[in-house]
């Protein structure tokens, strides 16, 4: 089987570490040779893996050295649970520098230092929430991630969110590989949140690949900086995870896809009473005049 | 080959010999992939044709890709200006190594300016830390008594605040809280080096004067200020000085790099020399007023000079020209209440005799400019006042005013050879000016 490449975008604190280092853990325990790269100055995308606070960075090692050049692979790269190898872009503190670049400069170290080996069936990329400009889109650059897999839930602005992203994305599909491959629906219990991601995706001209329900065991997990199949793999959301990497690994349904427009989402948003009928005559009036 | 040294040949009649006729077309039909000749000739006829007259009309601008300098360019200058002043650029190390070469290739001397060599790591974690190292290496080494800070591209893409980190370079103490940093944000995107220059005069106003306005009155000390703008032609800043010495005017040339950028060739190399003292831009706010010698390029500086010194900037073109040059020196005149000595009434006499002189050679031809705002429109005035005609004016980084003021120029020319000879009113006819931003 060739080499893999997925990138998990969605909108910020929607869970796509999570749900990224619990799908990566079920792909490693049904056997495949997985690396997570993680694209987010914050650095937490390797934590549950690798039970570290956070994984030193690629960039702040670079910066210890002086120069990217004067780093060698194995410096940067962790192997954590499975065997599933673990790197951290890093960027700059909130407010300084550019957080874009960084991403760019430690992928183009990856290829160069031959990470991208052979042996490794998947790579993951888990990329920082809001796509802010071209550096977090690196990863879906040509020869990189060829399958996008949006995580969302059934909140309006993570359906604005998905959207929106799904809009970046034709941008790159039409020139180049890159394919959406679906959207994971990771729940935050609002009413119809299946039925609402599965019409969000079939609007999108996708799939919702997989319903991730809540459960608390995720959080259990996580104060103790482990992934759900590691902590407990008896449990029920163990095997929704492994659902979910099944249906990965055997997924088939990549699309260019055909985002709709700001008024078709606010439709479907009402027909599912996430959005009520806005009243226009509302529109600018202050308190003042209401009174 | 058949050159003898008894009978060295010219260019043109060796290349006529056999030997080169025949060197020539085997190289044309070997090496040169050149079309057929029936092609070639197809194509000149349709450059003849109609189809194509109309296509090359059609067209909106001159070049696709036109010679630009960029911010930190003008800002160098600027700062060069000052007397023992460093320029220092914020960024990457190429951009300042093209600063020094393309003064270096005008000026034929060497142009001190340090970069802080921003790299890869710097372009994401903000170049804080080569600021702090790049400060105090630059006044170890070089020991100015001003470091002038701007920017390039990289660092302005990623939004460093050049505020922030020369103040926290101080804190941290990397040089002295009282050295002189003035600072410019000159992003190379943004305007061109005229643009550079406005923003590091701006600069250098604001750590200088901005905070020291409580003692300053507008007429103190009796002088008048000269702001040039980004001039590289080191004779109009010796001429200013000569003119205001005939006239006994007292005068600051703010931003005068004549000694820096022309030192002797006397064995002693000479990394700073001359340039505008710190008493003299610190002193600025007294003066009677402060001109500007290339008012279009001089935005910010103007509204310096009017909000922050209160001095009323009064308007003046460039001193180009005759009228331009008159207007300049009677303004200063006026101001001052110091006559036009009989030496500069000399000169004018001796430039309106070459005018006359010289209109055989230049009456009713035809010139195409390009340059700097100001530069063309002091050059057009110029070759007006000669009865040429600038027929195509071009400026990169011009707006539509600067199109507006151009052509106002050009209708009075053609209003008056309308006047004057009837013949010639064709001019009318075609486009007066053709101005690209």
């Amino acid at each position: 089987m060739s080499l893999r490449q997925c990138a998990i975008y969605g909108k910020g604190g929607i869970g796509k570490s999570t749900t990224t280092q619990n799908l990566v853990s079920a792909l490693a325990e049904l056997g495949n040779k997985v690396m997570i790269v993680g694209c987010d100055p914050k650095a937490d995308s390797t934590r549950l893996i690798l039970h570290a606070k956070a994984q030193t960075t690629i960039m702040s090692l670079a910066a210890e050295a002086g120069s990217v050049e004067d780093l060698e692979l194995e410096d940067v790269l962790k192997v954590g649970y499975g065997g599933i190898k673990c790197v951290e872009s890093g960027g700059p503190e909130p407010g300084v520098g550019c957080a874009g670049r960084g991403v760019i400069t430690a992928i183009n170290f990856l290829e160069e230092e031959g990470a991208y080996d052979d042996e490794l069936d998947f790579v993951f990329y888990d990329v920082l929430g809001d796509v802010v400009c071209g550096g977090f889109a690196m990863p879906i650059r040509e020869n990189k991630a060829q399958e996008i897999y949006i995580v969302c839930s059934g909140e309006m602005m993570a359906m604005y969110a998905a959207n929106n992203i799904a809009k970046g994305i034709v941008k790159y599909a039409n020139s180049g590989s890159v394919r959406l491959a679906g959207l994971i629906c990771n729940s935050r219990n609002t009413a119809r949140e299946d039925e609402l991601i599965s019409a969000l995706a079939a609007r999108i001209g996708t799939q919702m690949i997989h319903f991730v329900p809540r459960d608390n065991v995720v959080q259990r997990a996580e104060i103790r900086r482990m992934t759900v199949i590691e902590y407990d793999p008896t449990c029920k959301q163990a095997d929704e995870y492994r659902a979910l990497a099944t249906k990965i690994r055997d997924n088939k349904n990549f699309i260019i896809p055909t985002p709709i427009t700001m008024d078709e989402l606010e439709e479907l948003m009402m027909e599912f009473g996430i959005l009520e009928q806005e009243d226009e005559s509302v529109i600018g009036v202050t308190a003042a005049a209401e009174a | 080959m058949s050159q003898q040294v008894e009978n060295i040949l010219p260019s043109y009649p060796l290349f006529r010999d056999d030997e080169y006729k025949e060197n020539l077309a085997n190289k044309r039909a070997e090496y040169e992939e050149r079309h057929e000749q029936a092609k070639i000739d197809e194509v000149f006829q349709w450059t003849t044709s109609k189809e194509y007259q109309e296509l090359n009309f059609a067209r909106e601008a001159l070049t696709v890709n036109p010679a630009k300098a960029c911010q930190p360019l003008g800002a160098v200058l600027c700062a060069l200006g000052f007397e023992k002043t460093m320029p220092y650029v914020h960024g990457s190390q190429g951009c300042v190594a093209y600063f020094r070469t393309y003064f270096n290739r005008h000026f034929k001397e060497p142009v001190a300016c340090v970069s802080d060599s921003m790299t890869e790591d710097a372009a994401v974690f903000g170049g804080q830390k080569n600021m702090f190292a790049g400060l105090e290496n630059a006044k170890a080494l070089y020991q100015p008594d001003i470091i002038a800070v701007s920017t390039t591209c990289m660092a302005e893409v990623i939004g460093d605040d050049l505020n922030a980190f020369i103040n926290n370079a101080k804190k941290a103490g990397h040089v002295e809280q009282d050295f002189p940093t003035p600072f410019a944000h000159t992003p190379s995107f943004v305007g061109s080096h005229t643009t550079g220059w406005d923003n590091m005069f701006e600069g250098m106003a604001k750590y200088f004067t901005l905070n020291y306005m409580e003692d300053k009155t507008v007429g103190s000390n009796g002088k008048i200020n000269f702001v040039p703008g980004f001039e590289t032609y080191l004779g109009n800043f010796r001429v200013i000085h000569r003119m205001m010495k005939e006239m006994g005017v007292d005068y600051s040339l703010l931003s005068d790099p004549s000694e820096v950028l022309d030192t002797p060739a006397d064995g002693t190399f000479r990394m700073y020399a001359g340039g505008t003292t710190q008493a003299e831009i610190k002193d600025a706010p007294n003066a009677i007023d402060t001109l500007l010698l290339q008012p279009w390029q001089l935005e910010k500086t103007k509204k310096f000079v009017q909000n922050i010194w209160h001095q009323p900037a009064t308007a003046i073109n460039i001193p180009m020209g005759l009228e331009w040059t008159d207007e300049f020196l009677m303004t200063i005149s006026k101001l001052t209440g110091k006559p036009i000595p009989a030496s500069l009434e000399l000169e004018r006499g001796r430039l309106v005799d070459m005018m006359t002189d010289s209109h055989a050679w230049l009456h009713g031809k035809r010139f195409a400019l390009y340059g700097d705002a100001d530069f063309v429109l002091g050059m057009t005035k110029f070759l007006l006042e000669v009865g040429a005609e600038p027929s195509d004016i071009l400026c990169n980084h011009a707006n539509k005013t600067l199109a507006k003021s151009s052509t106002k120029n050009l209708r009075c020319l053609a209003l008056w050879q309308k006047l004057a000879n009837p013949y010639r009113s064709r001019f009318m006819a075609f486009p007066l000016v053709n101005v690209h931003q």
